[in-house]
This record gives structure tokens, sequence and C-alpha cells, in this order.
């Protein structure tokens, strides 16, 4: 399980994360939900690792790892997969190859044995017809050129590769259409499971329609204000987060 | 025997002096008269220094307190030759053609300089090209290829491979004359490699005349020893419709310096001056062009990409020159730079000649680190560091890599890439 405990973060001097107080028992779905501004992305790439972010208090760990002391790749070993809400391009660097090396990348630190580039493609393309992917995606360099969501569907595509034991997903339904919402939450709810969790994080409710979480939290100047079951995402789509914060 | 050699272009002259009677067309007043012109040049000129412009990124303070000798090889040793990267090959050893080892239809320059005639010095100048004049005074040996009209000659490889063992360092000139008939092609895979630990200088001179509508594939991979000097320099004219597609290579060699003179002499010929430097600690690597854009309606395409690790430095000097009568000249020029570490460093200058008034030219450059987005995206998936950062960098080179259209030669430059990194790595 994920669990955070009085987590302050903050970017060039800026505190952004003010204590932050999260428990994600293994096997639930969470969502955080609020305004912009209010530390979302900020804390999905702490949790990830990412430079430039830098935590002064607190802890987070994930399954009694300390994922605080690891290096953004370590992390990904460990079961962290954040799903980014602006995935870059990598000209030159062939989808195929970026998802086979990740993937065996962690195979190597779970002692599992490598895919060769046929054995990969295989279970490449069977993931990509579940997620109804045009096949040459995979020969395409990774995001170049992409739709917007084409990119969040490779997201999507990477997570059912590597299976990850904690997924983060930021703000994953911005820029979706319907079709393609439900493609990348029928991709989350394949994993949904007693060994898996993620956290939702979004800035409206559409997306808890098709991932319906087990909680939901409302996350607010750089704290966990509120926290409810899936029926806090509907009354907050019809209050607003100005309720919450007159509360 | 251990004599001393001077340094230095005095050094050069006095092998010249010596040699003068051994080779290659002593007896031939019009090879002759090259020879002697060009160590005129010597004598006046000297090595550049800093102070000339062109020079001005480039030393060649390490050439010039270097004593260098000839290559003393037998000419039937025994060498291990590396794969081929082509169906068939010209090997020069230590700058002496090697007919046994050789299985393409090329002829040895210094065996019979004749066939040579009015192609040998006449797309070539000494007087503004130091390295060209000490190879045309110097010049024992090289290859001849001349592809009739029409004709596809296929790929060839033109290995050329210099031994330095020992503590006495060598100086080679291979002269290379290239002749393309109207419609011929040919794709020249030219390698240089270095073996030894030995200093040396490595001077080749290239010589290409591209006849109406024939089609030129030009590989260079420079993949030199770790003390060793490669100074070489292309000459090529290009008539109407020819095209010279070539890519340089620096991947290897203490100090490389390769110019190219591309001359588009004829309406709508086309030239690509592609290429990659790939420079690790200690080394220095210099991209020089000039392109003459001669007629109308012609095209150039340069995108060249320098990789510099440790404390190293690249240069990269581009110069297009669209003469009054080049009018809808297209050229495009493209120079980026990836530094891996702060005490690396590049200079780049891009000059833009135009005296025509309808011309479309562009040019950019770009100098920059590893796009620590981009590395953040690959570790977080799981991918190390190190193995993140040779993926954004061999990336980087398969665009430049990608350029080259023929397969044989794109393989072999990728080849040469992949084993670079792989030392580096």
């Amino acid at each position: 399980m994920l669990k955070i405990e009085g987590l302050t973060a903050e970017i060039d001097g800026k505190q952004i994360l003010n204590g932050i107080d999260l428990e994600i028992p293994t096997g639930e779905i969470h969502a955080i939900m609020g305004p912009n501004g209010g530390g979302k992305s900020t804390l999905s790439y702490v949790l990830a690792g990412r430079d430039g972010y830098e935590v002064t208090g607190g802890t987070a760990t994930f399954n009694g790892i300390d994922l605080l002391a690891l290096e953004p790749e370590e992390r990904a070993a460990a079961g962290v997969f954040l799903a980014f809400q602006y995935p870059v391009e990598l000209p030159g660097v062939g989808n195929a190859n970026f998802l086979r090396t990740a993937l065996n990348a962690i195979r190597r630190t779970k002692g599992e044995p490598e895919l060769d580039a046929m054995q990969f493609l295989k279970l490449a393309r069977q993931r990509m017809k579940e997620l109804s992917m045009p096949e040459d995606m995979l020969k395409r360099g990774v995001n170049v050129g992409f739709s917007g969501g084409e990119k969040k569907r490779n997201e999507v595509l990477q997570m059912a590769l590597l299976k990850p034991g904690l997924a983060i997903l930021d703000e994953t339904d911005s820029g979706l259409d319907i079709d393609a919402l439900k493609i990348a939450a029928d991709g989350v709810n394949a994993l949904r499971g007693p060994d898996f969790s993620a956290l939702v994080i979004t800035h409206y409710q559409r997306l808890l329609n098709y991932i319906v979480p087990d909680r939901v939290h409302v996350l607010m100047g750089g704290r966990i204000v509120q926290s409810g079951g899936p029926e806090l995402a509907k009354q907050l789509e019809e209050s607003g987060y100005t309720a919450v914060q007159a509360a | 025997m251990n004599a001393i050699f001077e340094p230095g272009p005095l050094g050069f002259l006095r092998r010249y002096e010596g040699l003068q009677p051994r080779l290659p067309g002593a007896r031939t007043p019009w090879v002759q008269a090259l020879r002697d012109k060009a160590a005129e040049a010597i004598r006046a000129n000297g090595f550049p220094t800093r102070k000339i412009e062109a020079w001005h990124y480039t030393d060649l303070a390490l050439l010039a307190r270097t004593g260098f000798a000839e290559a003393l090889t037998p000419v039937d040793e025994d060498v291990v030759l590396p794969e081929a990267v082509a169906p068939s090959r010209a090997v020069l050893i230590d700058g002496r053609f090697r007919a046994d080892l050789t299985n393409a239809p090329v002829r040895s320059l210094g065996a019979d300089l004749s066939a040579a005639e009015g192609l040998l010095g006449s797309v070539a100048r000494v007087d503004d090209v130091p390295m060209a004049a000490l190879n045309t005074m110097l010049f024992e040996d090289g290859v001849l290829i001349n592809v009739p009209a029409e004709q596809n000659a296929g790929a060839i490889e033109l290995l050329s491979i210099i031994q330095a063992e020992g503590d006495r360092p060598v100086a080679v000139h291979p002269r290379h004359v290239i002749r393309l008939g109207a419609g011929a092609q040919l794709v020249l895979i030219e390698r240089a490699i270095g073996r030894g630990e030995g200093r040396y200088l490595h001077n080749p001179v290239i010589e290409i005349e591209l006849a109406e509508g024939a089609h030129l594939t030009h590989a260079r991979i420079q993949q030199e020893g770790a003390e060793g000097i490669f100074l070489s320099t292309v000459f090529a004219r290009a008539a109407a419709g020819a095209t010279y597609d070539s890519f340089l290579l620096h991947a290897g060699a203490k100090l490389s310096r390769s110019e190219a003179y591309v001359s588009l002499d004829g309406p709508k010929a086309m030239a690509h001056l592609n290429g990659a430097q790939l420079l690790s600690d200690g080394q220095h690597g210099d991209c020089t062009t000039f392109l003459d854009h001669a007629a109308p309606d012609c095209a150039s395409r340069q995108t060249v990409k320098t990789v510099l690790a440790g404390k190293s430095r690249g240069v990269f000097q581009g110069k297009i020159h669209v003469h009054q009568i080049a009018q809808r000249t297209d050229g495009y020029q493209m120079n980026q730079a990836l530094l891996l570490s702060p005490e690396a460093e590049i200079d780049s200058k891009p000059q833009l000649e135009i005296y025509a008034d309808d011309v479309k030219c562009s040019h950019g450059a770009t100098v920059g680190e590893l796009d620590e987005d981009q590395l953040f995206y690959l570790r977080a998936r799981g991918i190390p560091a190190a193995t993140a950062r040779s993926m954004l960098i061999e990336a980087f080179l398969q665009e430049a890599v990608d350029t080259v259209e023929d397969e044989t030669a794109r393989n072999a430059l990728a080849t040469a890439v992949a084993g670079w990194w792989e030392k580096v790595a």
C-alpha cells in the first residue's frame, strides 16, 4: 500500500505541498480532485522522483519501501508508474524499442527473463489491440506526431505492458474525447485487482464515471482538505471547489 | 638508425627534396609541375595558424611541432582486415595500394599516373588549401575510380589503414581520383582506420568529378587511432543534374579536420553535405565545408551533428556561396551540437554569401544538453539513467544517419556510430 505522511515539498523555494497525509490500501483506487494550482501534479512528480521537486519533510512509502530515497528508475522497478499529463516526444527513439527497453529493464529487476524482439512484438500487438491502437504506432518515434489522444493511449499501453503495482494517472482524461476516455478507463480497469492500486488525478468528475474510485480526496492549497466515497466527486461537480473551501 | 626528422613545413619540404626522384610521376612533366606548384605554396605559406580566418578554431601546433617520417611497411605484409562493409573493396595499408587485398574494380594511382592525366589536379587546388598542397607534394599512391557513362558501379569500400605501432611518427598522403561519367552511379564508402597508439598524420585528398546526371554517394568514416591526426580534403565538382550525396563521420583521432570544397557547376545539380562528429575527452574535430552554387536551379542540403563528451572541442564551419548566376538556388544548412559535459566546447560558424536575388536559403544552429524532461520520462519507465542517456544520444545521431538514402552506406555509418558509443558509454 501507498502511505504518505506529512509530505511537504517545494519548487524553486516555493512550498507547494503543505503536509499531505494519504493512504491507499493495496487493491484500491483513489481519486484526487482539486482546483488548478492545488498541488495535484506536484504530488505525482514528487512520488515519481522528478528533479527540481524538493521534498522538505514527511515520508512516502510503497509496500514499506521508502520511495523518496530511490532514483526514478528504482521507483519504477518498485512498481510505481506515472502516466504523464503531457507525455514528451522522443524523436529518433522508436516506440517499439522504447517499450521493450522499459519492459526488459523492469523484468530484469524482478529477476524475470528479458523478452526478445519477437516475444515483445507478440505481447505488444495483443495489448494494442485491446486498446484499439493502430499497429503503426509501434514503428513511429515515441509520441512523435501523436495526437493528444494517441499520446494518452500510449501512456495506457505502457501501463498495460509494465503492469505496475501503483499507477498514478495525472489528468489522463484531459484532451480525450469520450471514446478515448473509455479506452483509457478500460486499460486501468483491466489492471484492477488485489495487487493493483491507483491514484487517479483529475480536474473533472467525468473520468470517474468510468474508473469508479474507492475513495475521493480533495487537494487544495497543498493539503488534502476533504475525503469521501465516490459520491464526493459528484457533489464537487455540482457545488464546485469553492464550496469545499468555505466548509 | 634513429634519424631525427625536422618538424613543421620545413621538415616536409626536406622530405620532398629527398624523395622527389622516387615519387610517382617524377619523370612526368605534368605531375612534376603539380608537385612543384604545391611545394611552392607550402614554402610561401607554411602551415596555417589560428590567425588565418579559416583556421581560427583549429590549431595545427601538434602537426607543426612533430617530425614525421615515411611508413616503412613491407609491401606484402600480412594485415588483418576489418569486416567489409560493401561487396567489393580497395585497400591501402600505410598509404600504399594493396592489389592483393583489393577486389574492387579500381586502379592504383601510383602505379599508373597516366590514366589520371587530365583528372588529377583538375578539381583540387593547392594555393589556399594547405593540406591539399602537402598531399599533392608528397602523395605516393591512392586509387583511381573511373565509372563509364550510364554504368552503375554498385558499392565500393575504400579502406585505408594506418599502422602506428612505434614511437616513430609517420605521415601518409593518399590521393584518390573519382570520376563518374554521364548518368553513372557509385556508392563509395571510405574508411580511415588507425591501429596502434603512436602519433601519425593521415592526410588524404579525394578529387571527384561528376559528369551530367551522375550520382555519387560518398560515406566517409574516420576511426583513427587515439593519437592520430586526420586532415582530409574532398574536392567535388558536379555538372548539370549530378548529385554529390556525402556523409562525413568523425569518430576517432586526437585531431581531425575534414574540408569539403563542393562546386555545383551545372543547372539542377545537388549536394548533400551531411555529417556527424563524435568527440570524447581530449579530442578535437572540425567539419569545414565550402559550397559553391555556381549554376541556377541547384539544391544543397547540410545537416551536421556533433556530440561532445569530456573535455573535447568541436568545430563546424559551413560556407555557402551563391553566385549571381545561381538563381533559384535552394539551400538548407543545419548544425546541431549536444554537449554532454560542462568542459566540452563547440564553435559553429555558418557563412552565407548570396549574390543572386531569387534564392531560398535557410540555416540554423542549436547547442544544448540532453533534455531533462526526456531523460525523466525514460527513467520513470524503469530505464536506468545511463541507458536513457545513450538512447537519447543515439536518437540524436540517428536523425543524421537517416539522411543517407543508400542502405549499404547507412548501415556502415550506423555500425560505426554504435561502435563509438559502446566505447564511450
